[in-house]
């Protein structure tokens, strides 16, 4: 009796429960996602997703390394990340001293496919945007003056991403508003657009920066967020790019498409130029905030290298940075990659990135005379030196500031690159095993015969052009540790291109003395103090100016695919000595295999040269390919998978 | 036995294999599409690999292009199934201009495949090599040629420079691993189109050979790709 009561109770009991409505029973709160009208009601919900958007940004050359396109499926979740050391390398800028990154200097050109987007992931980076800024600007909860910043520093992150995108590919589908597939119709239509002109994308990206500048913080001290500064130095640059596809891109008419795609008309040039000097100049001016380049260190090099160390308040040079934090979780391998192997913290993980000859020629005297390194005297002998750096004197303190050369100073040690001994007779004693002994002939006892740092063919992770990189080179103790890693900034803007952007747009549009003027600033920094005259400045020293002064900051490719200069540069044949030696400073100057520069020691006792140093211009072994750039390479192309899931999109010229 | 239960397997296996071979495999394309890039019916010769071809065929879902590329004498071909295709060689590619719609578009080719076909593009250069006559005497390469200009309308184009090129290979052209020499004129220094002379030292070739090939080739302002004359071999 007693158990039938129950059971009854039971039922009766769950009978009561589930007569609850279902809707009720089902609709609980998740508590894994926060709903959009609650993110946008608390700032610093917002801001967190406004970090996750800035952690997305688009750069080709990062620290941090970038993902590669299409791999894992558009997952940004699990992207397949090149290298952030990889993402400087190329160009022939460098040589790269990691056997599986060989193929760098082994290839007779570049794929089509090269330097693309991958249209999933920035799409869907793009969607996201268009969402904050909608979801942005229908909260109610937020202060005005929060709203406002907010939406100012998405809409920054969507024009910076659409500016990437446009150097690669040129005019792509402009969607600045959330697109909403038809499911039930079945019809893709509507989400299908065709490519806008690329000037439509440019003055998109100018005229975004100049609505939003006066809504973002005028603050010198912000660098990691959005600032009136780095909007108008994105436009300053947008504008640049622009002006100079339209004014070089009618030499190269086949790269073009006639629906504007691609090419922009060279009757828009000058107008694109005066936008480009008027945004540099209000950074200049002040109006931005007191920016200034960096004089920190008396040694203008060490200050040349600070500049990007610093973090500090101190520099007021960095505009917008991609920042890291050592121990709280974001840092990245750059310094691990590529640090001297003599001074490595991580034993064999070192010495990647090496400058080449080439980049290193282009530093002119402080004359501002363009001359080779001198190796040989004029009637063609050796030129011999009582120390290892006397060659680089009296050079552009850029040099030693972006590389680091032979017997250069690291973390406190030197690093010790040569290649080994010359004898009186002229044949060398060296090794193929970095810092190996060996006795000299006449002598039994074993002596150090080729530096630790080599330079020796085929040995990777030390140097194989004789030099290595500073530039980025974190001299923190514990920065070359795996474990730790790096937290140097990748700095996007600066003041100093910032200066060179208003020089270039000042030249183009005939304003020589204002060209020389900012140029003059920027070279002065680097202890070229005599200044240049109005009738000195020419296009071949604007181009120089920024491959050395912008040096493995993610340009050169972009620069010389605006001037329409890349097909000329990397033509496909091989670089002679001849060719190295000659025409410095010219804009298209071949450069089609990095060469090194060899230091060795004389060992002929009794001789007044014994001890001294030689050098010896040598094209790295391994360097087999050459850099071909041909006019299909202009703009990367388009996956034929992109161009049948919307027939809209035309396809890139010559491919 | 333990045979038999060998020869069973043995059976099996060979029953399996006969059989496997007929259900699921589709035949391989069997229809050859082949010609040259010709103008007036002469074959104009290109740089190896450097000329690409897109075949589309369209109907099946995605649309991608079957590519290829014209071979060094102007030829090509492609191993096709039987069905409709559209033949069309990317704007901006070779050294000349391929057909266009009127409102200026590069236009395609259809072509229906029953079966292997001939089909010889003719597209319109900008220069033709004429009369091409390539000898070698004492160590030394010399060709001399015509070039006659083809297009001379709104679309015509100066002459960058001519070449001549000699390789070990029969692999001949301006490309940095295709010569092993070569002869160069700007074209701002040719005087006379008719009579374009040049010459190149052969080189002491590793391991001895006692040939070379050689093309003469024009490049043309503006244009990425050479004409090039067709490969001569040149026995010393």
């Amino acid at each position: 009796m007693k158990k039938i009561l129950s059971i009854t109770t039971l039922i009766v009991l769950l009978g009561i429960a589930g007569c609850k409505k279902d809707e009720d029973f089902l609709d609980i709160p998740p508590n894994a996602i926060i709903p959009s009208d609650v993110a946008f009601s608390d700032p610093a919900l917002v801001l967190s997703i406004l970090g996750d958007l800035y952690t997305r940004q688009l750069d080709f050359s990062n620290l941090k390394g970038r993902p590669n396109p299409e791999s894992n499926l558009g997952n940004p979740n699990s992207p397949d990340v090149e290298a952030g050391w990889r993402t400087f390398a190329d160009f022939s800028e460098s040589f790269p001293s990691e056997n599986g990154s060989s193929f760098l200097v082994q290839r007779t050109g570049w794929g089509y496919n090269e330097w693309r987007i991958d249209w999933q992931r920035s799409y869907a980076y793009v969607r996201e945007l268009n969402l904050f800024i909608q979801r942005d600007s229908a909260s109610t909860a937020l202060s005005a003056s929060d709203k406002l910043r907010f939406m100012a520093e998405a809409r920054f992150l969507r024009a910076n991403f659409y500016f990437d995108v446009v150097k690669r590919m040129g005019g792509v589908p402009l969607v600045t508003s959330t697109l909403q597939y038809d499911a039930a119709k079945g019809d893709a239509s509507g989400v299908q657009l065709p490519r806008s002109k690329e000037s439509d994308i440019y003055d998109f990206v100018i005229s975004e920066a100049e609505a939003i500048k006066n809504q973002l913080p005028n603050d010198v001290n912000e660098k990691s967020r959005a600032t009136k500064a780095a909007a108008l130095a994105m436009e300053a640059r947008a504008a640049l790019y622009a002006g100079s596809i339209a004014k070089y891109g009618a030499a190269t008419p086949l790269v073009a498409l006639p629906g504007g795609e691609i090419g922009i008309p060279v009757s828009m040039s000058a107008g694109y130029y005066t936008k480009a000097l008027a945004a540099a100049q209000e950074i200049i001016n002040g109006s931005a905030g007191a920016y200034q380049l960096y004089k920190v260190l008396p040694d203008l090099s060490d200050n040349f290298a600070a500049i990007f160390l610093d973090k500090s308040s101190v520099n007021q040079e960095s505009i917008f940075i991609e920042d890291f934090k050592a121990g709280a979780g974001k840092v990245q391998n750059y310094t691990v990659n590529n640090q001297p192997y003599s001074i490595s913290d991580e034993g064999g993980d070192a010495g990647r990135l090496d400058p080449s000859l080439n980049l290193v020629e282009q530093f002119e005297k402080l004359d501002n005379t363009f001359a080779p390194l001198p190796t040989k005297n004029a009637s063609g002998g050796l030129i011999y030196y009582d120390n290892q750096q006397d060659i680089f004197a009296n050079r552009d303190a850029r040099l030693a500031g972006t590389v680091l050369l032979p017997n250069g100073l690291f973390k406190g040690k030197r690093v010790d690159i040569w290649a080994g001994y010359q004898l009186a007779d002229g044949s060398i004693i060296s090794s193929d095993e970095a810092g190996n002994l060996k006795a000299l002939p006449g002598t039994t006892d074993k002596v150090q015969v080729v530096g630790k740092d080599g330079p020796i063919n085929g040995l990777e992770f030390r140097t194989q052009t004789g030099f290595y990189i500073r530039k980025w080179l974190d001299p923190t103790v514990g920065s070359g540790r795996r474990g730790r890693g790096s937290d140097v900034a990748f700095i996007r803007y600066r003041y100093a291109e910032v200066l060179l952007n208003a020089a270039e747009a000042a030249f183009e549009l005939g304003q020589k003395g204002i060209a020389a003027t900012y140029m003059n600033l920027v070279r002065a920094r680097a202890g070229l103090t005599t200044p240049l005259s109005a009738s000195d400045i020419n296009f071949d020293r604007i181009v120089h100016e920024r491959r050395v002064e912008l040096a493995f900051e993610g340009h050169i490719l972009f620069d010389y695919k605006r001037w329409r200069i890349a097909h000329l540069v990397w033509d496909g044949t091989p670089t002679t000595l001849p060719d190295l030696v000659a025409n410095i400073g010219k804009a298209t100057q071949r450069s089609t295999q990095p060469w090194g520069l060899w230091p060795y020691k004389i060992y002929n006792p009794g001789n007044s040269n014994n001890g001294k140093w030689i050098y010896k211009e040598v094209l790295p072994a391994l360097v087999t390919g050459v850099n071909k750039f041909q006019f299909g390479n202009y703009y990367s192309a388009i996956n034929d998978n992109i161009t049948s899931l919307n027939p809209k999109i035309v396809k890139q010229p010559n491919q | 036995m333990r045979n038999r239960f060998n020869y069973i397997m043995l059976f099996a296996v060979f029953a399996v294999a006969a059989s496997s071979c007929k259900k699921d495999n589709y035949p391989p394309p069997s229809s050859t599409l082949s010609g040259k890039i010709v103008y007036k019916g002469e074959a104009i010769g290109v740089e190896y690999n450097q000329v690409p071809i897109q075949i589309y065929q369209y109907g099946f879902g995605l649309v991608a292009p079957i590519n290829t590329s014209v071979a060094q004498d102007g030829s090509y071909s492609a191993l096709l199934f039987d069905g409709d295709y559209k033949f069309i060689i990317p704007n901006g590619q070779g050294p000349f201009r391929w057909r266009y719609t009127s409102s200026g578009a590069p236009d395609s080719v259809a072509i229906s495949m029953k079966g292997s076909q001939t089909m010889d593009m003719e597209v319109t250069p900008y220069y033709m090599i004429r009369t091409p006559q390539i000898a070698v005497t004492g160590g030394k390469v010399t060709g001399t040629f015509k070039a006659e200009k083809i297009i001379t309308d709104a679309n015509a184009k100066n002459i960058e420079r001519v070449n001549l090129y000699i390789n070990k290979t029969q692999f001949v052209s301006g490309n940095a691993d295709q010569n092993i020499g070569k002869a160069e004129i700007a074209g701002s220094a040719v005087t006379d189109p008719n009579n374009i002379s040049m010459t190149v030292s052969i080189p002491s070739i590793v391991p001895t050979q006692n040939y070379v090939f050689a093309r003469l080739g024009i490049k043309i302002a503006g244009v990425e790709d050479m004409i090039l004359s067709q490969v001569v071999k040149l026995t010393f």
